[in-house]
C-alpha cells in the first residue's frame, strides 16, 4: 500500500499515541517521541514497523507522539492513519492485514 | 439452540467510548456484568473510522476477565452501521446493541448483516447475540414486536435521552415522563421471554437519586441499567443481588413448596407468610439470581 496524502490519526491524551504519514521515498522514516521512551522505545518503534510491514507500506515518514498508548492502540493508530492516507473507511480487512 | 449467554446476568452495563483508548483498556478492573463499548453518539463524526480500529484491537487483545463485551453501533439511518456491524463480528464482540431501533424489520435487517459478516470471517453462525435500544415513542410502542423479532435476541434497552425528546418533554429526575415506556417495555420483555434495562442516570453529584432510580426499576421488574460511570456499578449490584435473608426464604420456599407437593398439600406457611405454587417461580428467580452473582453455592 503506498502512502498517497499526509493523514493523521490519534491524539495527545494519556494512553494514546498521535500518528502521521506522509508519503515518502526512502522506507520507512520513523521519528518517535514518547513519554516512555526509556522503556519502551524499542517495542513501540518494533510494532510500528511491523505495523508498516503487515500493511504493506514500503515507503512513509512516519511521525508518532506516544503518550503510553498499549501495542494494540499503537496498531489501531497506524493503520487507521495509513488508510486513511488512502482514503479507504469501508470494507477493511478485519483479521487480514488488520489484526 | 438457544444461546448460553443469551440470559446471562446483566445488572450493569457500563458505557465506554471507543475513541478513548484510556477508557477501554482496563474497564473489568471496576468488575461490571457487561460493558458497551460504543461507536455511536460519544464517537464523534470523524472520527468514527479512528473508533473501528480500536474497537478490533482491543476485542482481539484485551483480556476483559469474562465481562460480556457488548458494542453500541451506529443507527441504520447512518453511513456506518454495515462497516459497524463487520468489525464487531470480526472482532469478536459477544453482542451489538442496535441503536435507535424501531421495528422488527430494523432488528432482522442487522441480523441477516451479523449472519453474512459471521459467514466472511470465520465465526460461528448465531454466535453473535443482539439487542435492541429504543429511543422512540414508535420504538417503544413496537417493543414487544422487536423483542420477538430475532433468537439473537437478548432484550430491550430504553434510551431516555433520545425517547423523551421524541416525546417532547425533559428528563426530571422524577420518572414521571418516563413511566409509560418502562412499564411498557417491561411488560413486553416479560411477555417475549427476553432482558430489559433501564436508562443512563447522567447526573454524578446526585447518587442519592441514582439509588432511588436503581430501587424503582428493580421493583417495576427490570434486569438491570446502563451506566455511565464506574461509581455507580456497586449502587446497581447491591441493589439487584438478593440479600442474605431473601436467599435463605427462597431456599425455604422451594423446599417447603417440593415437599408439600408430594404429601398432597397445596397451601401452607413459611416464616409466618402463606404460600402456594405461585412463589414456586419467583424464589426458584431469586436463587438463580444469587448464584449468578456468586453469592449463593446451594443446590437449589
Amino acid at each position: 500500500m503506498e502512502i498517497l496524502k499526509t493523514a493523521m490519526a490519534g491524539t495527545l491524551e494519556s494512553s494514546d499515541a498521535q500518528v502521521t504519514v506522509e508519503p515518502g521515498t526512502d522506507g520507512i522514516e520513523l521519528t518517535l517521541e514518547s513519554s516512555v521512551m526509556h522503556q519502551y522505545g524499542k517495542q513501540i518503534r518494533a510494532v510500528v514497523l511491523e505495523t508498516m510491514e503487515r500493511l504493506g507500506v514500503e515507503n512513509a515518514k512516519v511521525t508518532i507522539f506516544d503518550k503510553g498508548a498499549l501495542d494494540c492502540t499503537l496498531k489501531a493508530r497506524v493503520e487507521c492513519a495509513v488508510y486513511r492516507s488512502n482514503g479507504i473507511t469501508e470494507n477493511l480487512p478485519w483479521g487480514g492485514v488488520i489484526k | 439452540m438457544s444461546h448460553p449467554n443469551k440470559k446471562r446476568l446483566r445488572r450493569s452495563m457500563m458505557f465506554l467510548n471507543c475513541q478513548k483508548p484510556g477508557l477501554i483498556k482496563d474497564p473489568y478492573i471496576y468488575k461490571p456484568d457487561s460493558i458497551m463499548l460504543d461507536l455511536e453518539d460519544a464517537v464523534a463524526e470523524n472520527q468514527k473510522d479512528a473508533a473501528r480500529y480500536s474497537l478490533y484491537h482491543a476485542l482481539q487483545e484485551i483480556d476483559y476477565h469474562g465481562v460480556e463485551r457488548v458494542v453500541r453501533i451506529n443507527g441504520l439511518d447512518t453511513p456506518h452501521w454495515k462497516e459497524d456491524i463487520r468489525v464487531c463480528v470480526a472482532g469478536g464482540a459477544d453482542t451489538i446493541r442496535i441503536a435507535k431501533t424501531e421495528s422488527a424489520q430494523d432488528v432482522k435487517t442487522v441480523e441477516e448483516h451479523v449472519l453474512a459478516a459471521e459467514k466472511e470471517f470465520g465465526r460461528p453462525e448465531g454466535s453473535t447475540l443482539l439487542m435492541a435500544a429504543l429511543e422512540s415513542c414508535k420504538g417503544v410502542l413496537n417493543a414487544y414486536e422487536i423483542c420477538r423479532a430475532s433468537d439473537r435476541l437478548i432484550g430491550i434497552a430504553l434510551s431516555g435521552g433520545d425517547y423523551t425528546k421524541d416525546l417532547q418533554t425533559t428528563i426530571t429526575g422524577t420518572g414521571v415522563e418516563l413511566m409509560g415506556a418502562r412499564q411498557h417495555m417491561i411488560m413486553a420483555a416479560r411477555a417475549a421471554g427476553v432482558q430489559c434495562w433501564d436508562t443512563v442516570f447522567t447526573n454524578l453529584d446526585d447518587m442519592e437519586g441514582f439509588e432511588k432510580e436503581t430501587q424503582m426499576i428493580k421493583l417495576m421488574g427490570f434486569d438491570g441499567k446502563s451506566l455511565v460511570n464506574p461509581r455507580q456499578i456497586a449502587i446497581v449490584h447491591k441493589i439487584f443481588t438478593p440479600a442474605e435473608k431473601e436467599i435463605i426464604f427462597a431456599e425455604k420456599v422451594v423446599r417447603e413448596i417440593d415437599d408439600k407437593k408430594a404429601k398432597g398439600i397445596g397451601v401452607f406457611t413459611v416464616d409466618g407468610k402463606m404460600i402456594d405454587i405461585a412463589f414456586y417461580d419467583g424464589a426458584k428467580r431469586t436463587l438463580a439470581m444469587a448464584k449468578a452473582a456468586g453469592v449463593y453455592k446451594g443446590d437449589l
